[in-house]
């Protein structure tokens, strides 16, 4: 039985700050007592360097770390060995986009995005595409905020090299339907890429099933601590692609002159690791995997039927995004004409965190036609009395600058 | 008084929804962007400077009320002063939003946002305008 109150008494931070309406886990989420004590646990029980020390203390330190390895692993339904520690999604998408786009994308090839991406799933590429005389092409969303998936078909050809996609949009919290479209995109010779950023910490993800690639993720935003994140990678692909950091770890024999790889994952994780935020990462992943995701997702998702419900209530107030079973629990919006960062002010006075601005994505607010928006977003430690306390907030707010909407 | 109620009063509300000397100035002899990268606030503010003196000052963009009243109320109070007085006004209106100083009395109605010393998220809504004047006053001192 899930129980998002008992779940709330895991996370210190709600004690410490009694009242708090914490609605920003789409930016970080709060972390539990089983993270922060597994990472002290870690720097007082078992720290020294991984993978290198030839006495007991180094062992039990890379044991710690590869047994995180393994959690993410089976959090993402693959194999350990395809789990690269990174320092989160942002990296993880870099590390494709130099490491495997300087290589194969030339002059005239596209790299397909969508409209709905974060900038780390489009900036990277831009860089990529700078260099080889790629191009970047992107997936229009309807008027509901879902990818228009006649212009996909539409958009994808023989030049398509990547197709770049997010799982869950940070904004409008739109699921897409990935497992298609990667099929889709491999048919035509495409590399997939999926920025899982916002959908690893809220559904259930099996990496094989999406006919990915890559799958990008941040720990931070899953309960873990911030500094740790993983770049899965598929077995055949890993194994060609050359390094992204050079230095110690990632080598097997090195010469003045030349230098022969480490296998994957150590190829990619060069350099001594944010070890004891991986093991953090890997306590966050056995957390969230004894609640279950199915558990997760289904109180995300009544959340947010409920709080779509109820926010109905306040008049003047804009919602964005799709409904359906395709949604995550994030909601952006605007209240009248009053400024996304007004309204915000006026929430925090009342205790109720929202994140406000672009999000991270302007080419979708420049698609909604706004410059800004406000966003509440869900996660496990979230109550219905919270989206309670978003609404009176909200009809609070409206009241106070009610000359003014 | 609530903070709410102490900062987003008549004066703030009336000059963000219609602001002062709002719209491009033709033939500036300066012209500065703002950008708050968090929020996505944009200003470009334009002087006219004549002999030392700022003969004219207008501003485009969008934000908040905060941004956008403190970019309305400057540009009016630093119209007709010398480059160096409307460096003063900067350095005022800074220690009033950031280092939480009472309000100089030279900073005339801009004594309304004193209230966002206490709002540290919303500092930089108030200064946008006022780095982008800074910056301004320097490209003009390079210059001439």
């Amino acid at each position: 039985m899930f129980d998002p109150e008992a779940v709330k008494r895991d996370f210190p931070v709600f004690a410490a700050n009694p009242g708090l309406v914490f609605l920003d886990s789409a930016a970080s989420s709060q972390k539990p007592r089983a993270v922060t004590r597994a990472m002290t646990r870690y720097y007082e029980h078992d720290h020294a360097n991984v993978h290198r020390g030839a006495y007991g203390l180094s062992v039990r330190a890379t044991e710690a770390y590869e047994t995180a390895r393994g959690r993410m692993a089976r959090f993402l339904g693959a194999e350990a060995d395809e789990i690269v520690f990174v320092r989160n999604a942002t990296e993880a998408l870099n590390l494709v986009a130099y490491a495997w786009g300087l290589a194969h994308l030339n002059e005239g090839d596209e790299v397909l995005v969508s409209e709905m991406e974060h900038h780390a799933n489009l900036v990277p590429w831009q860089l990529a595409a700078a260099r080889t005389g790629a191009r970047i092409k992107a997936v229009p969303l309807t008027a509901e905020g879902r990818l228009d998936l006649d212009a996909f078909e539409a958009l994808l050809s023989e030049r398509t090299r990547v197709f770049a996609i997010t799982q869950m949009s940070n904004v409008l919290g739109t699921v897409n339907p990935v497992a298609e479209l990667a099929a889709a995109a491999r048919e035509r010779g495409a590399l997939v890429v999926v920025d899982g950023a916002q959908a690893a910490p809220h559904l259930p993800v099996r990496v094989r099933e999406l006919n990915a690639d890559f799958y990008a993720l941040s720990g931070h935003k899953m309960l873990g601590p911030t500094g740790a994140g993983v770049l899965w990678g598929r077995r055949e692909v890993l194994a060609d692609l050359p390094p992204f950091l050079g230095g110690g770890s990632m080598i097997e024999e090195v010469t003045i002159e030349r230098s022969s790889y480490a296998p994957p994952p150590q190829r990619f994780e060069a350099g001594t690791p944010a070890i004891a935020e991986a093991i953090g990462l890997g306590a966050a992943a056995d957390y969230l995997m004894r609640l279950s995701m199915e558990n997760v997702w289904a109180h995300d998702r009544a959340l947010l039927e409920y709080a779509l419900e109820r926010l109905a209530e306040v008049p003047e107030l804009r919602l964005y995004g799709p409904h359906g079973a395709d949604r995550g629990g994030v909601i952006a919006f605007n209240l009248g004409r009053l400024h996304p960062h007004d309204l915000a002010t006026a929430l925090d006075e009342r205790g109720v965190a929202v994140r406000t601005g672009h999000h991270c994505a302007q080419p979708l607010h420049r698609r909604l036609g706004v410059a800004a928006t406000a966003r509440a977003s869900f996660y496990v430690y979230n109550t219905p009395t919270d989206v309670d306390r978003l609404v009176e907030a909200l009809l609070e707010a409206r009241e106070f600058f009610s000359g003014w909407l | 008084m609530s903070l709410l109620e102490e900062l987003y009063r008549e004066t703030i509300m009336q000059h963000a929804q219609r602001p002062h000397n709002f719209g491009p100035l033709e033939a500036p002899t300066v012209r500065v962007g703002g950008h708050n990268p968090s929020c996505g606030d944009q200003i470009e503010l334009y002087l006219k400077v004549e002999d030392g003196r700022i003969a004219e000052a207008r501003f485009t963009g969008h934000g908040c009320a905060i941004s956008q009243s403190s970019a309305s109320m400057m540009t009016d109070l630093i119209r007709g002063r010398t480059l160096a007085e409307a460096l003063e006004l900067h350095r005022k209106f800074k220690a009033m939003v950031v280092e939480a100083e009472l309000p100089d009395p030279a900073l005339g109605d801009l004594a309304a946002l004193a209230g966002v010393a206490k709002l540290p998220a919303r500092v930089k809504c108030a200064t946008l305008a006022w780095n982008a004047l800074e910056q301004a006053i320097g490209q003009v001192g390079e210059a001439s």
